[in-house]
């Protein structure tokens, strides 16, 4: 595979609270992101030459529900843009690549959604495979919760392990102005709690949440006039597994290891990672896949367990890694970003300021 | 830098319902076809795109988690395009844009839809909503067009009997009616006025695929490739005051880029023949009017001197189109893959003489969403 021959900085940021039920609509999320990254680069809505969203129909019930999101978006005169339902992160990707053909040097990326009006644990039941495994009811959770089994019988954690990233993620939140859950727990606090679908306890799963990020990318030259510190994406990748979960080893993320490897995630420290920790295990094989050591702070913005938008989560931590570079408190990031049960699909992004 | 693109492999489901097979089946039919037709397997491939319309049809969320496997796509990157009904022709400009961008050689696009597995009208209406359906919103549209143009009733049932007389020649087609005639177009049922039952899509099953490749995989393959010269996507608003519906300002536009980036300044003569997204009769002259294919009020004529048929000076949904076959998902790709099949000759019965370049089209939502290709059997066409 050739490597990126064109240099693209994310040079805008933008991400709404996470709220645990937002009553106006989806759009109005948008919109708010769509303005704040507009207004910091001083760029009008004419200026950005590609737009490209990700969003879930499934989540307000509704199919089509993505065509309202233009609302939001900003579509008159027409625009050019695009729509995957995916996480915003692979509606990123796909940005980046588009702006390597080198007729357009800036696009305009969002991810957004509403959960709260539905029942997330028996909407996700619906990833599933139709024919042998949505019969079974088998859902995120249950499925989650077999993969923390899986890695407290192979010896690799325990539910001490799992109750610290929580604690962590808890305490960092409360310097995000953003997060959900923020607020102090101690470890021997959160094993108290009692089970919620065993080994997983309350805690351990992420909030329901609603809420929309929103970035701006450019090309070269184009991305040093927008911004006086954009943040390189040195390199983006994302794998698929098999979707049956007795076909993995649970205790790893093969996808993730492939991801990071392709785009050399070893090759120089990594100060700073944003993982898509829906579930608190994740964490442990997350930081394994990607050989994350003590070096690396991971999830300071609480994470998703502190807030998780979903189809706006995998965005957003590329926006919390992007953040922490352009004010200088890091140099170099990864985001990952995740799809499907028990992490079947794995996206990396690396980032630095340098250049 | 942007680097040359061609469809080297093209694979088809039949499009009648397909009660005995599963999604997976469905899906592996298509993309083991093209593959075979690029002499590829799933080893060779970089990257799977995939698309369909709302999840809702088949309820099965965000299907490339499940599909993956059937799909040979364990350990690779599989990504998820969604744009109502143009998703097909957005999900093979997607593609073709992952292989430009210089990042894969060899990129394999599918696109389904199982009708017989959900409601689609059901689902089209917002699943909320009071059945509606696609015609419902279209319908009124259709009324204004006509009475813009002037064009004559008739119009409409002669395209709905064009298209199903081109569908008997194509082996995939949904709709086979032998005796399809005028008489029996405009004695069938009324579904939205002006829409009679035979002027509007069926509901099918079916996936189609293409493999998408650099240039040079392309010209090391055994089979003509069918270069992308242009591809253009926009998209407006679906609804606000002043909004022209007939000739939505998006479809305008979207045609003008492609043109422009194609080189075309003459698109009717140009271009040897179109497959453009019909799925109610009249929008064979909406689109050839709204795409700049004819003047305005200009399109009807065309079709009525049977100039759109084939054997005509224009064809248009040689295939049968969307009028004979509609598993929504995959309809935008299948009209860009028979727009590569007449330019590499391989569209069979219903092949266009000579053709070397040609038009593929969708269009979705509130026909709001438009995504366009230019493909030719020469990588640099000379229209001069």
């Amino acid at each position: 595979m050739s490597p990126s021959p064109r240099d693209v900085a994310v040079v805008a940021t933008s991400q709404t609270s996470s709220y645990r039920r937002f009553d106006d609509s989806e759009p109005k999320l948008i919109m708010r992101c769509v303005n704040e990254v507009l207004q910091s680069t001083g760029l009008d809505r004419n200026d950005v030459q590609f737009t490209i969203a990700g969003s879930c129909d499934y989540l307000s019930g509704m199919p089509f529900a993505f065509v309202m999101n233009i609302d939001g978006v900003g579509a008159w005169p027409p625009v050019y843009e695009s729509h995957v339902e995916m996480d915003g992160a692979w509606a990123l990707f796909e940005a980046w690549l588009r702006l390597q053909l080198g007729d357009i040097d800036v696009a305009l990326v969002i991810g957004s959604g509403k959960s709260s009006p539905g029942r997330p644990r028996e909407v996700f039941a619906l990833q599933t495979d139709p024919y042998l495994m949505a019969p079974l009811g088998m859902d995120p959770v249950s499925l989650a919760g077999i993969q923390a089994r899986a890695l407290l019988d192979a010896g690799k954690a325990s539910e001490r392990d799992f109750a610290e990233v929580v604690a962590r993620s808890r305490r960092d939140a409360q310097r995000n102005p953003h997060a959900q859950v923020a607020k102090d727990a101690t470890v021997d606090q959160l094993l108290d709690a009692p089970y919620f679908s065993a080994p997983l306890r309350t805690h351990d799963l992420p909030p329901i949440s609603d809420g929309a990020a929103a970035v701006i990318i450019a090309a070269g030259d184009r991305a040093r006039e927008l911004s006086d510190n954009p943040v390189w994406i040195r390199g983006m990748d994302h794998r698929i597994e098999s979707h049956h979960p007795g076909l993995r080893d649970l205790t790893r993320s093969v996808s993730s290891e492939l991801a990071a490897e392709n785009v050399g995630l070893a090759d120089a420290p990594v100060d700073v990672a944003e993982l898509m920790v829906n579930y608190s295990p994740e964490e442990l094989i997350l930081r394994d896949a990607l050989g994350l050591g003590d070096g690396t702070t991971v999830n300071p913005s609480g994470g998703p367990l502190a807030g998780h938008p979903v189809m706006a989560t995998g965005l957003i931590r590329v926006i919390e890694v992007a953040d922490r570079i352009q004010e200088g408190s890091a140099s170099r990031g990864v985001a990952h970003a995740s799809s499907g049960p028990c992490l079947q699909q794995n996206l990396v992004c690396v980032m630095d300021g340098s250049g | 830098m942007a680097r040359p693109c061609a469809v080297v492999g093209i694979g088809q489901t039949d499009y009648r319902r397909q009660l005995d097979m599963t999604l997976d089946g469905l899906v592996r039919w298509a993309a083991l076809e093209a593959l075979e037709d690029a002499t590829m397997t799933f080893a060779d491939v970089d990257a799977i795109v995939i698309g369909k319309a709302p999840d809702a049809l088949e309820a099965v969320m965000m299907p490339e988690l499940s599909l993956a496997d059937a799909l040979g796509a364990v350990g690779k990157p599989i990504h998820r395009v969604h744009t109502a009904g143009s998703v097909g022709a957005s999900t093979a400009i997607t593609g073709a844009t992952l292989v430009e961008s210089g990042r894969y050689e060899r990129v394999l696009v599918v696109c389904y839809e199982k009708q017989s597995e959900g409601n689609a009208t059901w689902a089209l209406s917002g699943g909320r909503s009071g059945g509606q359906g696609a015609g419902g919103t279209f319908a009124p549209w259709i009324r204004s067009y006509i009475s813009r143009s002037g064009a004559p009733e008739h119009i409409g049932w002669k395209i709905a009997v064009k298209d199903r007389l081109n569908a008997l020649k194509n082996p995939h087609a949904h709709l086979r009616i032998d005796d399809i005639s005028i008489e029996k177009v405009k004695e069938s049922p009324m579904l939205w006025d002006p829409l009679h039952f035979l002027e509007s899509c069926p509901s099918s099953d079916g996936a189609a695929a293409v493999v998408l490749a650099s240039e040079d995989v392309a010209r090391r393959s055994p089979r003509p490739p069918a270069w992308i010269v242009a591809h253009a996507k926009r998209t407006e608003f679906s609804s606000f005051p002043g909004r022209d519906t007939v000739r939505p300002v998006a479809g305008v536009d979207c045609a003008e880029a492609l043109y422009a980036k194609a080189g075309i300044t003459d698109p009717l003569h140009q271009i040897d023949c179109a497959e453009l997204y019909v799925p109610f009769s009249w929008y064979e002259p909406m689109w050839l009017e709204g795409h700049l294919i004819t003047p305005e009020g200009q399109g009807w004529k065309l079709t009525d001197a049977g100039e759109t048929e084939l054997g005509g000076g224009f064809p248009v949904n040689p295939s049968g189109g969307v009028l004979s076959s509609n598993p929504i998902g995959a309809s935008g790709l299948i009209r860009c893959l028979e727009a590569a099949n007449q330019v590499r000759g391989t569209a069979g019965n219903y092949q266009v003489d000579g053709a070397s370049v040609a038009l593929g089209h969708a269009y979705g939502g509130a026909a709001q969403y438009f995504a366009m290709w230019i493909v030719s059997s020469d990588l640099n066409p000379d229209f001069r």
